[in-house]
């Protein structure tokens, strides 16, 4: 009745209307909740970005702490605002991407997986070690709020969890509208391209390697301005929270959703949570379940929730097929 | 403690933290090479190794060589179990394997809090209380119970050593990792070949923790700085090469003990991750590495 096109955008107004309406209805625990999973979608979005040219990184929880770190050490120090210290914040962590990928580009596979998480964990143990910046264990706590103040006219604190949520909400459209673009133009392209056919790319004059920094830069600067995100929000950080498990929740996500769409990893990091969020009276049990949960989905789904849907129609099919092919055996 | 007393100190802790080194190493190297994956959960191994040693040992109160070796046969057969559940239904899929083994590793991570409750310190009371004066200089001194983590070691690995080069077996092993479809074209199962990589290089993080147990902080995120460590053996050795992990985690532990005896544990880390990136960009293969993976 209606065109893929018309129920797409049925679809997203419907969808957009009841994440605004959202706010006002749910506890304040749960809002917090809500903010943590748009910051997280745009986590692995620019994470997608990165792994669509074929390298796995495990940086990318750090990167993000990069940007939190630099837009939280730019505030505290310096007479700036949370409005510009945060795109320098995510300007840092591309400068940090950059400055890793001549090293890390130099490896593939497992060397490149391996060899980025190296790096990061250098990277976090240096929070930890150097307590005269970066607070060491302790972190670092007072880091100011956002705010929109335009004297008499408007003034709206960012700190509250409402105003923060359509904050997210927004930030987190626009970046993945951005990102959207970005793998659908050119240098999209380019990025499956190096991933799928890594040698023919190479031989129509592809240089592949600047590619990948490429898109690991792109990737980093979304991240870490997620992280400056998670930074004015919480306003306490420490190197804890951009530790390996971090990471592994981030390729959790991304890979239970599936990798190979651009919808798959929103759908992880949207399910999971939730499922997270109602298990939440069982709290050490749940990196467990995490466990368990991409464990199944290795191994019965490797193509991600996404895939979901394909894969009851062919069962559906085959059952169907079944019971075609039954029927003349019958007479 | 003169200056010479501290560098003999230095020198000997080294050789203990090497051998331990190399043994969790080589289990990780040995698994990469046969079946291409990286094993997250291979320091979980080794906590569950260090966790059954000290219950065995202090809660139930069985001798120590007992729970010791219970402690490695239970690891051994934790090792058959994930290669035949999660391992062998991923061969081919190149990030498939890893991704498991993060999942068993949240899995055994949470099934030790589970089971004996975390924020309790558990410190194993030792085993061996004496301990051994280096060549009889008074301040050089050497517990026993890190003395027999050198000891199991080194016997761990002359005795796979003398299993990969000695046994048909140990052949069929290095024709595996070399070339899986010639050595199937020569009878070989590479699925029975898989198991045993997987239940020898359980075995021995099991053994590692096993011993380490009343050396450490038992608690069930103890496995991580040690894969930490064994991934930058792994890596500046070459993946997938036994030779090059050895070599490695002798010149890692020793870089490794030494910064931090004379300057600080976090900077020794941080230094030898920087270490390893640049020696990357002039090998990124690895010491003992062949090609690169495509």
């Amino acid at each position: 009745m209606f065109s893929p096109v018309q129920r797409n955008s049925a679809g997203i107004a419907v969808l957009l209307a009841v994440v605004c309406i959202l706010p006002f209805i749910v506890r304040p625990y749960q809002l917090d909740f809500l903010i943590f999973m748009f910051i997280n979608i745009i986590l692995v979005v620019s994470y997608r970005l990165i792994a669509i040219t074929g390298e796995f990184s495990l940086s990318h929880a750090v990167i993000m702490g990069v940007g939190g770190y630099a837009s939280a050490l730019l505030t505290i120090h310096l007479p700036i605002s949370g409005w510009i210290s945060m795109p320098l914040g995510g300007v840092a962590a591309a400068l940090i991407a950059y400055l890793l990928s001549f090293p890390l580009f130099r490896m593939k596979g497992f060397y490149f997986l391996i060899g980025s998480f190296a790096a990061a964990e250098a990277i976090r143990l240096c929070w930890v070690q150097f307590i005269n910046p970066f607070g060491g264990y302790r972190g670092l706590r007072q880091i100011p709020v956002l705010e929109i103040d335009l004297g008499d006219f408007l003034y709206i604190d960012l700190g509250a969890p409402v105003p923060y949520y359509f904050f997210a909400l927004i930030v987190g459209l626009i970046f993945l509208i951005i990102m959207y673009r970005i793998e659908h133009s050119r240098f999209g392209f380019v990025f499956h391209a190096v991933h799928h056919k890594d040698m023919l790319a190479q031989s129509v004059g592809v240089n592949a390697r600047r590619y990948r920094t490429i898109a690991f830069v792109t990737g980093g600067f979304f991240a870490g301005i997620a992280g400056a995100m998670v930074t004015h929000y919480i306003t306490a950080i420490n190197p804890g929270l951009f530790g390996l498990k971090q990471m592994l929740f981030i390729l959790v996500w991304v890979l239970v959703g599936g990798l190979g769409s651009f919808a798959g990893p929103i759908l992880g990091v949207v399910v999971l949570s939730i499922i997270d969020e109602s298990i939440r009276g069982l709290d050490e049990l749940r990196p467990a379940f995490y466990g368990l949960v991409l464990i199944v989905t290795m191994l019965f789904l490797p193509d991600g929730l996404v895939s979901l849907p394909d894969k009851l129609k062919q069962g559906v099919n085959w059952l169907r097929n079944r019971e075609a092919s039954d029927v003349p055996k019958r007479e | 403690m003169t200056e010479l007393e501290l560098v003999l100190q230095t020198i000997i802790n080294s050789l203990i933290a090497s051998s331990f080194t190399a043994i969790f190493a080589v289990g990780l190297v040995l698994i990469f090479g046969i079946m291409q994956t990286v094993n997250f959960a291979h320091g979980s191994i080794y906590m569950v190794g260090a966790f059954a040693t000290w219950y065995l040992y202090s809660e139930v109160g069985m001798p120590f060589v007992v729970a010791v070796i219970l402690a490695t046969l239970l690891c051994a057969a934790l090792g058959l179990f994930m290669e035949r559940l999660l391992f062998r239904p991923m061969q081919g899929n190149l990030f498939g394997g890893l991704i498991v083994s993060v999942g068993m590793m949240f899995i055994l991570e949470v099934l030790s809090v589970w089971l004996f409750g975390q924020g309790l310190m558990k410190n194993m009371v030792p085993v061996f209380k004496e301990s051994w004066h280096v060549f009889g200089i008074e301040s050089v001194t050497v517990a026993n119970s890190r003395l027999l983590v050198f000891a199991v070691a080194t016997f761990i690995l002359v005795a796979f050593w003398l299993f990969m080069s000695r046994t048909r077996l140990g052949w069929a092993m290095r024709a595996c990792a070399q070339n899986p479809e010639a050595a199937a074209l020569q009878g070989i199962s590479i699925g029975k070949i898989s198991m045993l990589a997987m239940v020898i290089s359980a075995a021995m993080a099991g053994a590692g923790g096993a011993v380490m147990a009343p050396l450490v902080r038992i608690t069930p995120q103890m496995g991580h700085p040690v894969l930490i460590t064994a991934f930058i053996v792994m890596i500046v050795g070459g993946m997938g090469s036994i030779e090059g992990a050895l070599i490695a985690a002798f010149a890692y532990s020793f870089f490794h003990t030494f910064v931090t005896t004379y300057v600080g544990g976090e900077i020794a880390t941080i230094l030898g991750l920087v270490l390893m990136l640049m020696f990357l960009i002039v090998k990124p293969t690895g010491l003992m590495g062949e090609r690169e993976s495509v």
